[in-house]
Formats: structure tokens, C-alpha cells, sequence
């Protein structure tokens, strides 16, 4: 089941060129900084705005050939959109009256989104966390094929972020649903996305499997303070008397400080470039819990900050990248193909849940 | 509507034609309306012909010269309100699956309608003191075109009629103060929902 979209199209100065394939479902992130285009290829995707060619095909079927008032595209705006003249419940209901009978169920949404005590409510009491999650909830119960949020997160701060973040990861697993999410935050492109399509200009600079294009050095991504491996797997076992839970991630494992997610549960794993130390050989008397063998794909010199960016292939599956110095490149003479030991401290590691 | 989101060539002759009485003295309107519907102008006499309707000097004549006076402010008020509805709501009701009409049933009507109601009530309380127009067009047949400020007019105008008129005025002051009101409490409802 694949989605597929091609967008082009031509402002006065400025152009959207895009085309990209996901699995689907699954959640596909627009990645770019503000006026990169985003916005223009959601619009174009729900039919706001008419573009110079437009392809949009989910598991076959031709949505750009269907008018936009039935292209059943749930769309969640940047700014909520909540009508003010009708309360909560009137607009949870707005869209799912008007659409045909489907799998997602008032009362599952409504739980999901903890909505319950907000339906008797009008929008203009509501808090910017609580319009996005009625704003959500009237999007997917409008049975949509294909739902669209627009920088969701973005008008919020960063208490209201974390509070709506958990309902977005349980949203892409509770229903079988494609979405594609626009944002300018890496963080919550790491923790929600499976495909990853970078704009810059509103051109498509890259786009593929989220985990392989975060830790590409030859792209942008690997260049941000903020820069990050992301790995997914399975909690596999909890060890109580060493206070550690093992995840399990293609052929490695990693440990990290104990967690209560149960075993088997899905879960990622990102790993800030900045710690993640390279060995030629196996320490020894080091508090580093994490060793996992690597082949270096690629190492990208910074000479203006003295340091270099090294892309890693995991033994086990999986990429990361590591940050290290100028002189470690030299001393230890890092290169294309070398195998090396990737080290990890386990309080480096941040867990979340799929 | 048309003039709110329309783009079409004959626009500013629309927006001219609607907007003209506001600028034009009361009189010049009220000629032109007597030009017009009279008893020899074109739409006046078919009218007597066909419908054997009269407009001149009758009650039906006062009300169109009012309404003509204030449709323009009337316009303008609807215009504001419907201008004042985000489009990013018809869109958001567009992607839910509205089509065009239901999404003016739906969307645009029940949020401009406090405003459009406001204006409604502002238009008949300030019709209430038409007074060129409706002269000219209407003159000021006592019991059937003697409007509240004509009245007034008259008394003022007979010796010893200061009593009559002061108590015409208290009325018209009293009509002023509660279309205001009415319209007020209109637009509050209307701004209820803007607040964020």
C-alpha cells in the first residue's frame, strides 16, 4: 500500500517542486524551515490551491480527480480553524455528518483525545492545546483516507507541545491511517515520522526512510546542534538487578536506565551525535554501557568548527552519526569503510514510544 | 456578497450606483426618484400600467425613498461582516466536505447574521429620519407620507406648535436610543465569538 504525491507549481518568484512515494499507512513528514513550501504542497494536496500538475494516488485510487469538498483529506491547520459559532461537540460533528459511514468511531476519538469534557464547550474557551486536539478530532471523524496537520505544534508552547505530542504517536497507531505532517521542529519529526521529505526552497532536497535521511551527512539535518541517530525497536528484556532495560534494535542491543514500557512494546531510540564516542579498539574500565560495531559510510569534515561529522552503518542494522573532533579523524584515522566501535552512554539514549 | 468577494468589470459602476444616495443630497435623490418611478418616468408609469401601482406622493413612495437613503449604509454593514469571516474557516469546512452552498448555510450566513441584523435595525431606525427624499419623492401628506421628522418639521412651522413638537421629538429620541441599543446588544453577540 503505497502513497504517492507530485506537486508542481509556480509562484511569481518562487516554485514547489515535489514528488515522493511512502508506505501507507505510516506518517510522512514535510521537513523545512517556514516558507519552504510546506504549506503550499498540503494545499495543494487537499485541493486549496490548484497547481500547475497535481498527482495524489493512495493505494491506487486517483484523489487529485476528485473534487476537494469529497476528496475526504482530513486536514488540521496550523491555527486550529474551529468554527466559533458552534460548540465542541457541533464541530466534532461538522465533518461526520457529511461523511459516508467508516472505521473511526466518535467515542474512540473522543477518548483518544481525552475530548469528553470539553464537548459541552465553545471554542473561544479553549486553551491553544485543547482547540488543536477538537481540531484533530473533527478532522478524523470526518473519515478521512488521508489526514494532513499543518505544524500542529507550532502555535503552542512547549508545555501545550508536550501535552498534544503523546496523542499524535498513539494517533498514527491506533488507526490505520496516512498522514502527512508538515513542521519546522526535528524533534517531532524524529519521534512521529516514518518517511522523511526535506524542502528547501520549496524544491525536494531529499526524501526517503526517516532513520537513514536524519543521520545523512551529506545532508542539513546532520549539521544542527540538535543532530541525531534514530533507531527503531522492541523493548526486549528488563534486568532489575542492574537497573537496565535492553531495546532491541535489528541485530544490536541497547541498554538504557530502566523503563516501564512492557517487552515487545515498539519503541525509538535517538542518539544525539554529540555522544556518540568512536573506538578503534575496546575500552576497558569505562562507565559506557553501550558498544555496538560500526562501518563508517562517510565522514564530513567541518574545518570552520574543527569537527567532523561520521556517518555510521550499525553491524546490527540502523544508522547513527557522531560528532567528533577534527583531531580524533586524524589520531585515529577514521575513514570511508574503516569498522569501529560506536560507544553509547545508556543516559545518552532517549527512548519513546511508537 | 457580489461586491464582498466578486471581481468583475461592471464592479465600481455597481459599487457607484448603491453608494450614490449616501453622497448626493437628499433632494438631488429624491428628483431622481421622482424622474424614475414619477408617473412619466419609465419604471413609474409600466408600473401604473401594468401593476396599477403608484409610487408618487403615497405611503409605498416614502418607504422607497427611505429605503434607497439607507441601503448604501446597509451594504457597507453587511459587507463588514461578511469581510470579517476568515476564509480559512470556509476552507477548513471545505476539506470536511461542504459544498458551496451548504457551506454559506453552514458558515457564512449564521456568522454574519448578528452583524447583518444589527445593520438591519440601524437601517430602519436611521430610515426613521429620512427627510429630503422623502419630501421630494413622497411631499408630506399628513396620515400617509408625514414622516416622524416631516411631522416635526410641520409643527415647528405652525404657530404654537412647540409643544407638538417637542413631544414628536421626545419619541424620535426615544425610537434613536433603542434601535442603537438593539444593535448593540446584536453586535456583542456578533463579537462573542472574535474575542481569540
Amino acid at each position: 500500500m503505497t502513497l504517492l504525491v507530485e506537486v508542481e507549481h509556480r509562484y511569481r518568484t518562487s516554485g514547489i517542486s515535489v514528488a515522493f512515494q511512502a508506505p501507507s499507512p505510516g506518517v510522512v513528514a514535510l521537513f523545512g524551515p517556514s516558507g519552504s513550501g510546506k504549506s503550499s504542497v498540503m494545499n495543494a494536496v487537499a485541493g486549496l490551491l490548484r497547481p500547475r500538475h497535481l498527482r495524489v494516488e493512495l493505494n491506487g485510487v486517483a484523489l487529485h480527480r476528485i473534487p476537494p469538498a469529497k476528496r475526504r483529506i482530513g486536514y488540521v491547520f496550523q491555527e486550529g480553524r474551529l468554527f466559533p459559532h458552534l460548540s465542541v461537540l457541533r464541530n466534532l460533528q461538522y465533518g461526520s455528518t457529511r461523511a459516508p459511514a467508516g472505521p473511526i468511531g466518535t467515542d474512540d476519538v473522543i477518548s483518544l483525545l481525552g475530548l469528553a469534557a470539553l464537548l459541552p464547550r465553545w471554542p473561544h474557551t479553549l486553551s491553544g492545546g485543547e482547540r488543536q486536539r477538537v481540531a484533530i478530532g473533527r478532522a478524523l471523524l470526518s473519515q478521512p483516507r488521508l489526514l494532513l496537520m499543518d505544524e500542529p505544534l507550532s502555535g503552542l508552547d512547549q508545555a501545550r507541545r508536550d501535552e498534544i505530542l503523546p496523542y499524535l504517536a498513539r494517533l498514527r497507531s491506533a488507526f490505520s491511517l496516512p498522514i502527512i505532517y508538515a513542521s519546522h521542529a526535528l524533534d517531532e519529526v524524529m519521534r512521529l515520522a516514518d518517511t522523511l521529505v526535506l524542502l528547501e526552497n520549496g524544491r525536494q532536497r531529499a526524501a526517503g526512510p526517516m532513520t537513514e535521511l536524519v543521520s545523512r551527512v551529506g545532508l542539513p539535518l546532520a549539521l544542527r546542534d540538535d543532530a541525531a541517530g534514530v533507531l527503531r525497536g522492541k523493548v526486549f528484556s528488563h534486568v532489575p538487578e542492574r537497573r537496565l532495560s535492553a531495546i532491541a534494535c535489528g541485530g544490536d542491543f541497547f541498554w538504557v536506565p530502566m523503563v516501564a514500557a512492557p517487552e515487545g512494546k515498539d519503541v525509538r531510540l535517538r542518539v544525539p551525535a554529540r555522544d556518540v564516542i568512536l573506538a578503534t579498539g575496546e575500552p576497558r574500565g569505562i562507565s559506557v554501557t553501550n558498544m555496538v560495531g560500526a562501518r563508517i559510510s562517510e565522514v564530513l569534515k567541518i574545518e570552520r568548527e574543527h569537527a567532523a561529522l561520521v556517518e555510521l552503518d550499525l553491524d546490527g542494522g540502523g544508522q547513527l552519526i557522531s560528532r567528533v573532533t577534527l583531531d580524533a579523524v586524524d589520531r585515529l584515522g577514521l575513514r570511508h569503510g574503516m569498522h569501529v566501535l560506536a560507544l553509547v552512554k545508556a543516559v545518552s539514549v532517549e527512548l519513546q514510544p511508537e | 456578497m457580489v461586491l464582498s468577494r466578486g471581481r468583475f468589470l461592471g464592479r465600481f459602476l455597481l459599487h457607484a450606483a448603491v453608494h450614490l444616495p449616501l453622497m448626493l443630497p437628499p433632494v438631488v435623490t429624491g428628483w431622481l426618484l421622482l424622474l424614475v418611478f414619477g408617473v412619466n418616468g419609465p419604471v413609474g408609469a409600466a408600473l401604473e400600467k401594468y401593476l396599477d401601482i403608484r409610487l408618487v406622493f403615497t405611503e409605498a413612495g416614502a418607504a422607497l425613498a427611505c429605503g434607497v437613503m439607507i441601503f448604501p449604509l446597509m451594504v457597507r454593514s453587511v459587507r463588514l461582516s461578511l469581510e470579517a469571516i476568515d476564509p480559512g474557516l470556509l476552507q477548513a469546512a471545505r476539506t470536511l466536505g461542504a459544498g458551496p452552498f451548504d457551506r454559506f448555510l453552514s458558515i457564512t450566513l449564521p456568522l454574519a447574521l448578528p452583524g447583518v441584523l444589527a445593520a438591519a435595525v440601524l437601517g430602519f431606525t436611521a430610515s426613521l429620519g429620512e427627510f429630503g427624499a422623502v419630501i421630494t419623492f413622497a411631499a408630506s401628506i399628513p396620515g400617509q407620507t408625514r414622516t416622524l421628522p416631516l411631522a416635526i418639521y410641520a409643527a415647528l412651522e405652525t404657530p404654537g406648535g412647540e409643544a407638538v413638537a417637542a413631544r414628536l421629538s421626545l419619541v424620535s429620541i426615544g425610537l434613536a436610543l433603542l434601535g442603537l441599543g438593539v444593535a448593540e446588544l446584536l453586535s456583542l453577540r456578533a463579537g462573542r465569538w472574535r474575542r481569540r
